[in-house]
């Protein structure tokens, strides 16, 4: 028997009931990825990314198949898996402080109540934010909320970073502040990061690995390309490269030759 | 206007850097046309208030219209109500007939530092009947407030706990507060008690609907990120749900206090004996109705306070979450 990834997804069929019988979101999704590396989930809506997401993070039970992690099966939602979800889910009750220690206290067994603190404040400032630690989630821009979520998410040392269209709300330039933050960070932890987007430039920019994904229902992995380019990335000096170019063209034939957006045929 | 003719204000050192510019008459190169210089007008700058002028003149704004309206609408009163073949009297009789009740309300009632107690029976002010209505209504209230909390929270959490008891609550609900009396005198034999009954049966159904509906919107969101953070259900209970459904637990405990005290008024009405409901009908019985539009202002003011103190309680703990 062949040696598992650090992560691996094995025939994950995922299948909701509905009034109309079985709907099959995913159709036997088989994903392998190593330590270290940074994924980008690519596809339409309503592919299923978000449900392929939702099985590693244990949120949702897939029909048939498992999920490892490390060798071991994953069933549950877990700190190990952490989540930035797209609309940030800060409690806006606790300050951004409170929000990234609510995570801390769930994941630092051994540290005492000052090194919890540090550690709190050492990853705000990882994201910028240790100047907003005593503000509520409303005080702050979308851009900054999303920055938390990331702190909030890497303050809890997970073994898998997954991130569910963490930009998709932001509008361009806030996008490319935070993917330079989320570039910045991956330089220097070397998370392994399963990250879903609509974005092709995020996906080739940000990835070790772009898979994309066939249209729902049944969705499955059209193509995975792998994405070159040395790192750490510098935004600029990627783009003006053949890799980053050839790698961007493959990303968009897929999308919108080989498998383009069901409501766009329909119209 | 020098800088309108094309001879002095288009040589190619007023264009150079790319600002616009003029020349002067004297030659002198002035980064914009004069006239439009000479157009701008700029406002005088008032001189800065101090604070307490500023917050007198905000508080003055506020409360003027409502002391206009209530001067306007006395007088309107006092006009209509005024000539001696009226059947209802105008303010100036309230004044006169009641004087003794506005201006001695707490008359048979001992507050002090360490002792609070009222006369039992005779002749009490006002604010003696108001206040033992207020301590029936406070007590009442606090049990319904809790065991509202709690069981809004049961059936808000658990599916089976919802269908079990929701069609029970809905129906319960609409009973009009003094339907209960019969049953509640039936129980409990003394006035003190059954009307202490009366708000509890009164006040609980808004208290258990609001926080069902509080915890039953508890956004996914949320949830998830107790899942992910892997919260045990005391956590999840104190840092997602409690702060989560303050709101509407508020928005609940606020419609239940304002029925408590209509429904206490009702209830010591039917019920005699003390309270502001039973100094109402004493005084309709007694023809002396300037007492009970006395009363009436009482009850109004005592209800609107009540009101607002059980927001302010919500915005205070929504806060501190």
């Amino acid at each position: 028997m062949k040696q598992r990834s650090y992560l691996a997804l094995e025939g994950i069929t995922v299948e909701f009931p509905t009034k109309a019988g079985r709907f099959c979101a995913l159709d036997g999704i088989d994903l392998e990825v190593e330590k270290g590396q940074f994924v980008a989930l690519i596809g339409h809506s309503g592919c299923g990314k978000s449900t392929l997401l939702n099985a590693v993070a244990g949120l949702v039970k897939p029909t048939r198949g498992a999920i490892f992690l490390d060798g071991q099966v994953v069933d549950a939602p877990g700190p190990d898996r952490a989540v930035v979800f797209q609309d940030h889910s800060l409690l806006p009750w606790l300050t951004v402080e409170e929000n990234v220690r609510l995570a801390v206290d769930k994941t630092a067994g051994g540290k005492n109540k000052a090194e919890r603190k540090d550690w709190v404040m050492h990853n705000l400032e990882l994201v910028q934010m240790a100047h907003a630690a005593s503000k509520r989630p409303g005080e702050l821009s979308g851009g900054m909320k999303q920055r938390v979520g990331i702190a909030r998410a890497i303050a809890m040392n997970p073994r898998v970073l997954l991130m569910d269209e963490p930009f998709g709300a932001l509008d361009a330039l806030t996008r490319a502040a935070l993917q330079d933050v989320v570039m910045d960070l991956q330089a220097r932890l070397n998370n392994t990061v399963l990250m879903i987007t609509h974005d092709v430039d995020e996906a080739v920019l940000l990835a070790d690995r772009v898979v994309m994904m066939t249209n729902g229902p049944a969705a499955r992995i059209g193509e995975d390309r792998a994405v070159s380019l040395a790192r750490p990335r510098n935004r600029l000096e990627a783009i003006d490269t053949a890799e980053y170019a050839e790698a961007r063209s493959a990303v968009i034939h897929f999308l919108h030759e080989r498998y383009r957006n069901p409501a766009t045929l329909a119209a | 206007m020098a800088s309108s003719s094309p001879s002095k204000t288009s040589g190619p050192s007023a264009s150079a850097g790319g600002t616009p510019s003029s020349t002067t008459e004297l030659g002198v190169i002035v980064p914009y046309p004069e006239e439009a210089i000479a157009r701008r007008s700029f406002e005088p700058v008032a001189a800065p208030e101090h604070p307490l002028v500023r917050g007198a003149r905000s508080v003055a704004a506020s409360v003027l219209p409502t002391m206009v309206m209530i001067a306007v609408l006395l007088a309107f009163w006092q006009l209509l109500c005024g000539s001696p073949s009226a059947t209802f009297p105008s303010p100036l009789a309230v004044w006169e007939q009641s004087h003794d009740v506005i201006i001695h309300p707490f008359k048979g009632v001992d507050i002090g530092l360490t002792h609070f107690s009222i006369q039992d029976g005779g002749d009490v002010g006002i604010a003696g009947h108001v206040l033992t209505s207020l301590s029936r209504v406070l007590i009442g209230y606090s049990i319904a407030a809790v065991i509202g909390v709690a069981l809004g929270i049961l059936i808000g959490q658990s599916v089976f706990a919802f269908r079990a008891l929701d069609p029970l609550f809905q129906v319960l609900r609409t009973v009009p507060p003094l339907a209960w009396l019969p049953i509640s005198l039936a129980i409990f034999q003394q006035a003190q008690p059954s009307a202490i009954f009366l708000i509890f049966i009164t006040a609980i159904w808004p208290v258990i609907l609001n926080t069902a509906a509080g915890v039953q919107t508890i956004p996914a969101a949320y949830r998830n990120v107790a899942k992910v953070l892997a919260l045990n259900p005391v956590e999840y209970f104190t840092r997602i749900m409690l702060p989560a459904t303050v709101p509407h637990m508020f928005t609940g405990l606020r419609i239940g206090v304002g029925m408590s005290w209509l429904a206490i008024v009702a209830a010591e009405m039917v019920q005699g004996g003390t309270g502001v409901g039973f100094f109402i009908w004493d005084s309709y019985n007694s023809s002396l109705l300037t007492d009970t539009i006395v009363a009436l202002i009482w009850i109004g003011m005592v209800g609107f306070t009540l009101d607002r103190i059980v927001s302010f309680a919500g915005r205070i703990i929504g806060r501190a979450g």
